[in-house]
């Protein structure tokens, strides 16, 4: 089931995308899109550890329990997951 | 603490690094930043570009601005393009577009991770070649032809604005819609040759106001350089951009001889770091410099810190007040409240760098109405906004 417009689904399987490096930083990572020479910022060191284990978690919610994102911040983290999978940030994979 | 504020403090690897290749140059840009002209016998060989490149990539600084003097007379510049791209140091160059053959477009829009900007400073030859040089105008136009045929989509076409093209804004932006390129517009900074020209050439006043509102009304896909922050207290819309001054925190250039300084535009002793030479290399540079450190360290804004626009203007550019005779602390020569020019009045001499590769002058005296002939490009910097694609995340 979709939640977001964009096709964000956080019942799926998600990855950073091959293209995209990640260099941490004291406020969480910096990311870089060779592909689309673009870059971006994860603002927090939560957020880049979730975006980092999420290809070896089935969905984004299980990521996200896996990285111990407190339920009251859980939304803000789905809407910047959305975000990041809009700028092809991460991707959709096939699951396990 | 917010992100930018971070930015402020200093990263473990510069965004925006800009790397002069050479200081040789066919043109004598009157407005040159780094005094361009004749290579330097000091130059980085081959074998030590490859090893900066290798040092950028273990940084993982992503990108880099390659520029000059005119990069592409480097006899080894296709093959640190090559290196670079091969190591994940993506690559966009400056050039006034004298080597960009038809084959050499064609190959460059095959490359993933090289973006090409070409120097245009008139958006009619009359206007271009009194500063750029005769005949530069023609080269650059055959480059863009040359690039558009081979299908290199959204290179860049960047722009100095000055007194005399503020009025050609629009001309520009068609000339870059023409040749699908996207338009890049940047401040002109009184460095190098460029203080020389800069009473001459600098927007009045009133142009600032005219580039201020025409960037608000139709800058959305026009990229600045981040480089018209001191322009913000014009108005309550804040131009897109970090709007802060990056210089040793977020950016910094390395010269043809491996010199490390804290921006493109500050070529001189003062805003030296050190050298990719010194045993640390440029790692060691970046994050044990004195300087760094200095830059990275809060301000209070100083005597602009009172003023009720400095929120916006974050007190405005470093190289142009020095290269100016201002003091750091004060207003930017160009400050929009008026203090800057009230200062200026009060200015008798301002430092000069002792770094000139300008060649000699026994030509080329131009057929214009600013004075002062010379030699060499100018022009690059941060053109990636360091907040493009910035998500607002928890």
């Amino acid at each position: 089931m979709s939640t977001d417009p964009t096709g964000f689904d956080p019942d799926r399987a998600y990855r950073r995308s091959p293209r995209v490096a990640l260099r941490p930083e004291p406020f969480g990572a910096l990311a870089y899109d060779f592909g689309t020479r673009r870059l971006s910022f994860l603002k927090t060191p939560t957020l880049v550890t979730v975006v980092r284990t999420l290809e070896e978690q089935p969905t984004v919610h299980a990521a996200l329990d896996a990285a111990a994102v407190p339920a009251a911040e859980r939304p803000a983290y789905l809407t910047a997951l959305a975000g990041l999978a809009d700028a092809g940030t991460i991707e959709p994979r096939e699951s396990l | 603490m917010k992100l930018v504020e971070h930015f402020k403090h200093g990263l473990t690897a510069p965004i925006c690094l800009t790397w002069e290749l050479t200081y040789a140059c066919n043109l004598a840009c009157v407005h040159c930043l780094s005094s361009s002209g004749r290579r330097d016998p000091r130059e980085l060989s081959t074998v030590e570009c490859r090893a900066l490149i290798d040092e950028f990539q273990r940084m993982q600084v992503f990108y880099v601005n390659i520029g000059g003097g005119e990069p592409t007379v480097r006899a080894d510049f296709w093959e640190l393009l090559d290196y670079a791209v091969d190591h994940q140091v993506g690559v966009k160059f400056s050039t006034n577009g004298i080597r960009l053959t038809p084959p050499r477009a064609r190959r460059l829009a095959a490359t993933d991770y090289v973006d090409v900007q070409i120097s245009l400073d008139g958006a009619t030859a009359e206007v271009n070649d009194a500063v750029r040089g005769p005949g530069s105008y023609d080269t650059a136009v055959r480059a863009m032809g040359n690039l558009a045929d081979a299908g290199f989509a959204d290179f860049k076409l960047s722009v100095v604005m000055t007194r005399q093209n503020v009025g050609q804004l629009d001309a520009f932006a068609a000339i870059a819609q023409r040749y699908g390129a996207q338009l890049r517009i940047t401040r002109l900074r009184p460095s190098g040759r460029g203080a020389e020209v800069w009473d001459e050439l600098h927007p009045t006043a009133a142009q600032q106001l005219q580039l201020y509102d025409w960037l608000v009304a139709r800058g959305e896909k026009v990229l600045t350089g981040d480089s018209f922050f001191h322009l913000n207290a014009l108005g309550s819309a804040p131009l897109p951009g970090l709007n802060l001054c990056g210089a040793g925190r977020v950016v910094c250039l390395v010269d043809p001889v491996g010199d490390v300084y804290a921006c493109p535009f500050a070529i001189h002793r003062e805003f030296l770091a050190g050298n990719v030479r010194d045993p640390g290399g440029f790692a060691g540079v970046w994050g044990t410099s004195e300087l760094f450190e200095r830059l990275r360290r809060p301000s209070d804004g100083g005597t602009c810190g009172s003023c009720s626009a400095y929120d916006s203007c974050q007190g405005g550019c470093m190289a142009a007040k020095f290269f100016t005779g201002l003091p750091l602390d004060g207003p930017d020569p160009e400050c929009v409240k008026g203090h800057g020019e009230r200062a200026l009045a009060g200015v008798s001499a301002a430092p000069r760098s002792d770094v000139d590769h300008s060649r000699r002058r026994t030509a080329v005296p131009l057929s214009i109405g600013f004075g002062v002939p010379a030699p060499a490009p100018a022009d690059r910097a941060c053109d990636i906004s360091p907040l493009a694609g910035f998500q607002p995340t928890p």
